[in-house]
């Protein structure tokens, strides 16, 4: 009986350290053709021309293609993609413009270009206006407005299916500080235009939070920030503390009704859709967003000690299923 | 080739004759797995795949599994979740596992005693095999003061039932035959009651074990092989009576009571099992007439008494071997093979007992539902019934 009684707390629990809890492996990124650190700072802006009227017409890209794609180490998901990628393309244009978005479908299946912001019915992405079959081409034409952090998807249906699959990206449209008639507010605007030189000491981290239902059973069985589980905690994002932090957050996390971020150590404030440019919430340190939610997070680490600061989604579930990271925060030289 | 049809081939014809659908069959073999003809079927499904964890071990060092493949293709484990929680893991062997083949993944999962635990693997193909640990506390580990304990619980729902059985035998002796009809067929009862217990258990296994296995034929398959080579044995000098029969009495409740023996010993495995007192006592009430049932054949002759010790180690002692191999090496394919095999040994001393019954009797047809005999049969079905609502939790 000596060996059943034992107490497994008292016991010496060698190699059970709780630090163990994390997938086993790495991902090959190579084979994936994108890079969950390589993603944070890409920006897709397309190509630029002058119209006669003085505006700038703005044109992007996008292809649906279907791909299989590592989500965590060894897990294979059949996603469809915009420009195979998952997420799609972090699209970024100015208040303003005019955009035009020339969308092939080289998939298996119907898919569209669902714009979170103000456009024409036709321009909707909707079965009828502007949804299409395999080998087709359709081009949305829309000015970029209102300015915020923004969305788009495939909006075929059934809708659950082709959000999870992975047909999703960031929208981001810079707010023109020209229309700003309070110069306090101008310049926030004009460190928000990306390539201003208000913009140029800011740290800006593209984030999708996104989660993969690999056996389709309704439920996620790896969740992330840009696809791949666990990404940022195998190879953390470095923070110059001397230089301020954006972070362009969107949840599209299918079948959970919320999701979250929680910054370690650290608070900052929080603008909810970012189409105004004062803060929806200042001084938190975790905001939940529903589906299609999104927001701009702001925050510093300049009177930090240099180290490695947590963040990750507050619901444990999703934590532990892979949406964890790690800022690596140090001096500029450090 | 030949077209000869007479009656004697020379022996080259002959060999030539099995030789030729031998090499048919392993050319089309190498046909079909070199050109895959049937590749116009590949519609780009994934493989069918299939896990089955066959132990799950508790100790200081966290959780290890013993998990069998059985896909259509080998299966690779791509990630461990505990509880919704991805973990560290090592699988031994590593790498892909083929078809039928067995690997131990171990889990430095921090469990809590007592409680339930989740573990999920997840295939490279997303596919979640999950596995519930009902109840978590430390498995047992082969010591002798394990052992010791382990065989004296044995031996309170074994050996003990079936010496207080035994114990009967001089009061039986004094018996008519209206008394030895009603003792044989109440024998013939309880072992209906015990037949079909094991195999309702045995199939019950076998659902939880790899397809491969085949678990609902490989239990009838089993049972019936058992049953036909214990009556081929039995009847190799005549029909089995007397100590003969006692002894055969005796086989058939051993294999039963190690299956027995070994559901306890996976219940302790398991953590299912506080065998409390009134469980153990249920046990021994429900096992009496066992030690009954092998005494009623020897009503009619003399037995030596050293017959009587080895009946009764050789009914009751399995079970504590079961509870050994139960806590130890649990894998349900095997339990059920083991039940399954009793169940074929509990079939043939029902036969045989019934017709030491019979001839014991002039009119061998009337007898069968003569008062004493049918009274006795409901009688022993009953008893178990009722008893067995004692140790079934």
């Amino acid at each position: 009986m000596t060996a059943m009684s034992a107490d497994p707390y008292a016991a010496p629990m060698s190699g059970m350290e709780h630090g163990n809890m994390t997938t086993v492996g790495r991902v090959d990124h190579d084979a994936n053709g994108f890079d969950p650190s390589a993603m944070l700072t890409d920006w897709d802006t397309g190509t630029t021309e002058l119209l006669p009227d003085g505006r700038t017409l703005r044109t992007f890209e996008v292809t649906a293609i279907d791909r299989e794609i590592e989500i965590a180490p060894g897990i294979f998901f059949p996603a469809w993609t915009f420009n195979g990628r998952v997420p799609g393309p972090a699209v970024r244009a100015k208040e303003g413009e005019r955009l035009k978005i020339i969308f092939r479908n080289y998939g298996s299946h119907p898919h569209s270009m669902h714009f979170h912001g103000i456009h024409s019915a036709r321009m909707d992405g909707v079965p009828g206006a502007g949804l299409i079959g395999p080998g087709e081409e359709f081009i949305y034409e829309f000015d970029a407005k209102p300015f915020g952090c923004h969305l788009y998807h495939c909006h075929a249906l059934p809708l659950k299916r082709h959000m999870h699959k992975g047909m999703y990206g960031l929208f981001v449209i810079d707010p023109d500080p020209a229309r700003q008639s309070d110069p306090a507010l101008s310049a926030v605007a004009a460190s928000r235009v990306l390539g201003s030189p208000e913009n140029a000491n800011w740290q800006e981290l593209a984030m999708v939070m996104n989660a993969f239902d690999t056996n389709f059973d309704g439920g996620n069985e790896v969740y992330a920030v840009n696809t791949v589980g666990q990404a940022y905690m195998n190879v953390p994002i470095r923070i110059d503390k001397t230089r301020p932090v954006r972070v362009y957050l969107v949840n599209v996390t299918e079948f959970d009704p919320i999701n979250s971020f929680h910054l370690h150590a650290n608070f900052f404030d929080y603008y909810d859709t970012g189409t105004q440019l004062t803060p929806t919430l200042r001084t938190v340190d975790l905001i939940m967003q529903c589906q299609a939610q999104r927001g701009i997070l702001e925050f510093s680490f300049a009177d930090h000690e240099d180290g490695m600061y947590m963040f990750h989604a507050h619901q444990s579930e999703f934590t532990e299923l892979g949406w964890v990271g790690m800022f690596d925060v140090r001096g500029p030289g450090a | 080739m030949s077209d000869q049809s007479q009656p004697t081939r020379p022996t080259a014809i002959r060999l030539l004759l099995v030789l030729l659908p031998l090499a048919a069959i392993l050319g089309s073999f190498v046909w079909i797995a070199s050109l895959d003809p049937l590749r116009s079927f590949n519609n780009g499904a994934p493989p069918v795949e299939s896990l089955t964890v066959e132990r799950t071990v508790l100790d200081q060092t966290g959780i290890q599994i013993l998990v069998r493949a059985g896909g259509s293709e080998a299966m690779q484990i791509a990630q461990v979740a505990v509880d919704d929680a991805y973990w560290t893991f090592t699988q031994n062997p590593p790498g892909p596992i083929a078809r039928g083949s067995a690997v131990w993944v171990q889990i430095p999962y921090p469990w809590v005693l007592g409680e339930a635990h989740h573990v999920a693997l997840v295939s490279n193909t997303g596919t979640v095999f999950g596995h519930e640990i009902a109840v978590a506390v430390q498995t047992p580990k082969a010591t002798a003061g394990q052992f010791r304990m382990q065989a004296l619980v044995g031996a309170l729902v074994g050996l003990l039932p079936v010496a207080l059985g035994l114990m009967f035998y001089p009061a039986m002796r004094g018996f008519g035959t209206t008394g030895m009809n009603f003792v044989l067929a109440l024998t013939v009862g309880m072992l209906a009651f015990l037949l079909l217990d094991m195999l309702g258990e045995a199939t019950e296994l076998a659902a939880e074990a790899a397809a491969m296995f085949q678990g609902s034929a490989m239990v009838w398959l089993s049972a019936l092989a058992s049953f036909l080579l214990l009556m081929a044995i039995g009847r190799w000098r005549g029909r089995p009576e007397g100590l003969a029969l006692a002894f055969y009495i005796a086989l058939g409740i051993g294999l039963h009571n190690f299956g027995e023996g070994l559901a306890i010993g996976g219940a302790f495995a398991a953590g299912a099992a506080g065998l409390g007192t009134f469980l153990v006592l249920g046990f021994a009430l429900h096992n009496v007439t066992e030690g009954i049932g092998i005494a009623a054949p020897m009503l009619r002759i003399r037995p030596p008494l050293w017959s009587f010790a080895a009946l009764t180690l050789l009914a009751g002692g399995p079970a504590v071997l079961g509870i050994w191999v139960g806590s130890l090496a649990y894998a349900p394919q095997w339990s059920a093979l083991a039940l399954a095999v009793g169940a074929g040994a509990i079939l043939q001393v029902m036969v045989e007992v019934t017709a030491y019954l019979q001839r014991q009797n002039i009119d061998r047809q009337a007898i069968m539902f003569s008062p004493a005999v049918l009274g006795g049969f409901l009688g022993g079905i009953a008893f178990m019934y009722v008893t067995a609502a004692l140790i079934k939790v």
